[in-house]
């Protein structure tokens, strides 16, 4: 079955059964590595993308219902330039980095809907990724950081349009 | 003797009930001529078509629109749709308009025998003549499909359609809905719409159990096809009832921020059926659904952030599995800020499939997930059937507790069901795709 949609900004169309997880698409037909792999089971966070700029468990996430939308790996991120990939060497925030590329993803979506997040919203967002290093301190740090940046970066639009712009 | 006697009394009273229910074709008026129909007329035929939301019960696949072949199974037996593209011999392309009125108003096919009222001409008698030409011109202008859905697999007595003429006695009532002078145009072209092409309470009211609805039950709410409908009336299971504005939004849209999205059957209706609807048409049968609650709830509601801040202290202190794996699988989408809940991270707290009385929207969304096609076209929520059948439990009765609401009765045994059901369609999927 031919899907197309988005990734990084190209349009691509693959030829795979419907149900084929977005995560093997990804990696294994388009060749994007930088998203990982950890439970299988949408449990742990490590293999966060976007879909229509919102954060979503590629290995659960059949390519069929990613028709004609917009997703971005950790390597468009990294095109467009985002502050927390700053924030996140500047923190030291890695140990192992296995999980960092879900980390930041998730992170760059929650910042769209919280952009001034609390601590409470930090944990509650990002407790769905997890790090078997316990980096979660610095991990709350650089996503702090990051936020900062962006409030001085962008004025104070308002929240509607901020909802509006993903798709 | 008597056995012979009460026999022969019977099969008098059968052939005399199968004579007196038949119905003679009428007239061979055949003007039917796909040149004739003014292209305009057709276009408005689509448009009600969609409000109608034909092709959900009479299109299997999109290569064969209308040509019929949807499963319907009921307590009687499995019911399946009929061809109704202009095939001559398939579908009703040898129907005269005559023949077409008279099967949306009195259930009587063109061969003179009784529809089943799964098809919903139980509603279509209340749609005008201006309508159903408009319908007729749409539907006879479509391609012929040469396909024959699957027979009807119904038990006996209930195969027999003669009987239906009886159903009819008991529980159809011919005379088309009257427009109520004392409401506004806008809540009467709502009720019209409703009430007639829409057939809302096909599905929002339970039926008896002869498959007809129960008129004192109106919109209460009812489980069809493996979805939940939720009432409409007062009993509404949203902690934030319904106002125009939210239903406006969420027919529009497919999304209201304090009630959920539009899934399974309703996102059909939403996405593919009232997609084409005017304006107008979609914010009357909002003014006439509201209506449907009453008029008094509207002036003590709860403020969302009262609700969601009680869910979340309820959360803080539960520590349970189910909460273990709420935090795990859904806080990272669905957490909301108490007092902006926004509509792209569904607020489970506020949401119907949470507060409804019945577990199978939960159960199913969680398992299944929602496509583009489906909710709303930008968000897409993956399925988690690999959580176990335990796990899934834990997780709907920790969202119940969540919201302050009491556990479902049928659970674990509903999780088990939908689970076979999921399973059958993937593997129907797979079969579909190998082909």
């Amino acid at each position: 079955m031919a899907i197309k949609f988005k990734i990084n900004r190209e349009p691509v169309t693959v030829d795979v059964p419907a149900d084929t997880p977005l995560l093997w698409v990804i990696r294994d037909d388009i060749g994007f590595t930088g998203t990982k792999f950890g439970c299988g089971i949408g449990l742990c966070g490590a293999c966060t993308v976007h879909v229509n700029g919102r954060a979503t468990r590629a290995c659960i996430t059949p390519v069929s219902s990613v028709e004609n939308t917009v997703v971005t790996t950790i390597e468009g991120l990294a095109e467009n330039g985002h502050p927390l990939l700053e924030t996140w060497v500047e923190a030291q925030t890695p140990q192992c980095g296995y999980c960092q590329p879900g980390q930041i993803m998730q992170a760059a979506a929650m910042l769209r809907d919280f952009p001034d997040p609390t601590d409470e919203q930090i944990d509650q967002v990002m407790s769905g990724n997890l790090c078997r290093c316990m980096a979660y301190i610095r991990i709350r740090e650089a996503i702090r950081m990051a936020a900062g940046r962006l409030r001085a970066a962008a004025p104070q639009g308002n929240d509607e349009d901020r909802e509006a712009s993903h798709a | 003797m008597a056995k012979r006697l009460s026999l022969a009394v019977c099969i008098f009273l059968f052939a005399g009930i199968a004579l007196a229910s038949w119905r003679p074709p009428p007239s061979a008026n055949d003007e039917r001529d796909q040149g004739k129909f003014d292209p305009a007329l057709v276009k408005t035929g689509e448009v009600l078509a969609g409000i109608g939301n034909c092709s959900t019960c009479h299109t299997v696949s999109a290569d064969k629109p209308y040509a019929g072949g949807v499963d319907f199974p009921t307590p009687f037996g499995t019911l399946y749709s009929t061809n109704i593209t202009p095939h001559p011999q398939q579908g009703i392309g040898s129907w005269s308009r005559e023949d077409f009125f008279r099967a949306m108003r009195e259930g009587v096919s063109a061969d003179g025998s009784h529809l089943y009222p799964a098809f919903p001409y139980t509603h279509y008698k209340n749609v005008t003549d201006e309508d159903l030409d408009a319908l007729y011109a749409y539907f006879m202008t479509r391609e012929p499909v040469d396909h024959t859905p699957p027979e009807n697999a119904l038990r006996f007595p209930f195969n027999q359609r003669f009987l239906q003429w009886g159903w009819k006695l008991m529980y159809f009532d011919p005379e088309p809905w009257q427009p109520d002078p004392a409401q506004s145009d806008q809540w009467n072209r709502g009720a019209y719409l409703a009430k007639g092409l829409g057939h809302c309470s096909a599905c929002h009211t339970p039926r008896n159990a002869m498959g007809a609805e129960e008129k004192d039950r109106a919109y209460a709410g009812a489980l069809v096809d493996n979805w939940y409908a939720p009432a409409l009336d007062a009993s509404q299971p949203v902690p934030v009832h319904w106002d125009e504005e939210a239903l406006y939004q969420y027919l529009r849209s497919g999304l209201s921020a304090n009630h959920g999205v539009a899934v399974g059957s309703m996102g059909e209706v939403v996405h593919r059926g009232l997609n084409r609807a005017a304006d107008d048409d979609i914010r009357a049968l909002a003014t006439y659904l509201v209506s449907l609650s009453g008029e008094e709830n509207s002036t003590e509601q709860v403020q969302p952030a009262e609700i969601i801040t009680a869910a979340q202290q309820r959360a803080d202190t539960d520590h349970s599995a189910g909460e273990m794996l709420y935090v795990g699988a859904c806080a990272a989408c669905h957490y909301n800020a108490a007092d902006k809940p926004m509509a792209a991270r569904a607020e489970l707290s506020l949401n119907s499939a949470v507060t409804a009385e019945d577990p199978t929207n939960l159960i199913r969304v969680v398992l299944e997930g929602i496509g583009t096609d489906s909710g709303t076209p930008v968000l897409v929520m993956p399925g988690y059937a690999a959580l176990s059948d335990s796990d899934l439990v834990a997780l709907a009765q920790f969202l119940r507790r969540r919201s302050g609401l009491p556990e479902w009765k049928n659970l674990r045994q509903r999780v088990e069901e939908l689970r076979e059901l999921h399973r059958q369609s993937q593997v129907t999927e797979a079969q579909q795709a190998g082909e």
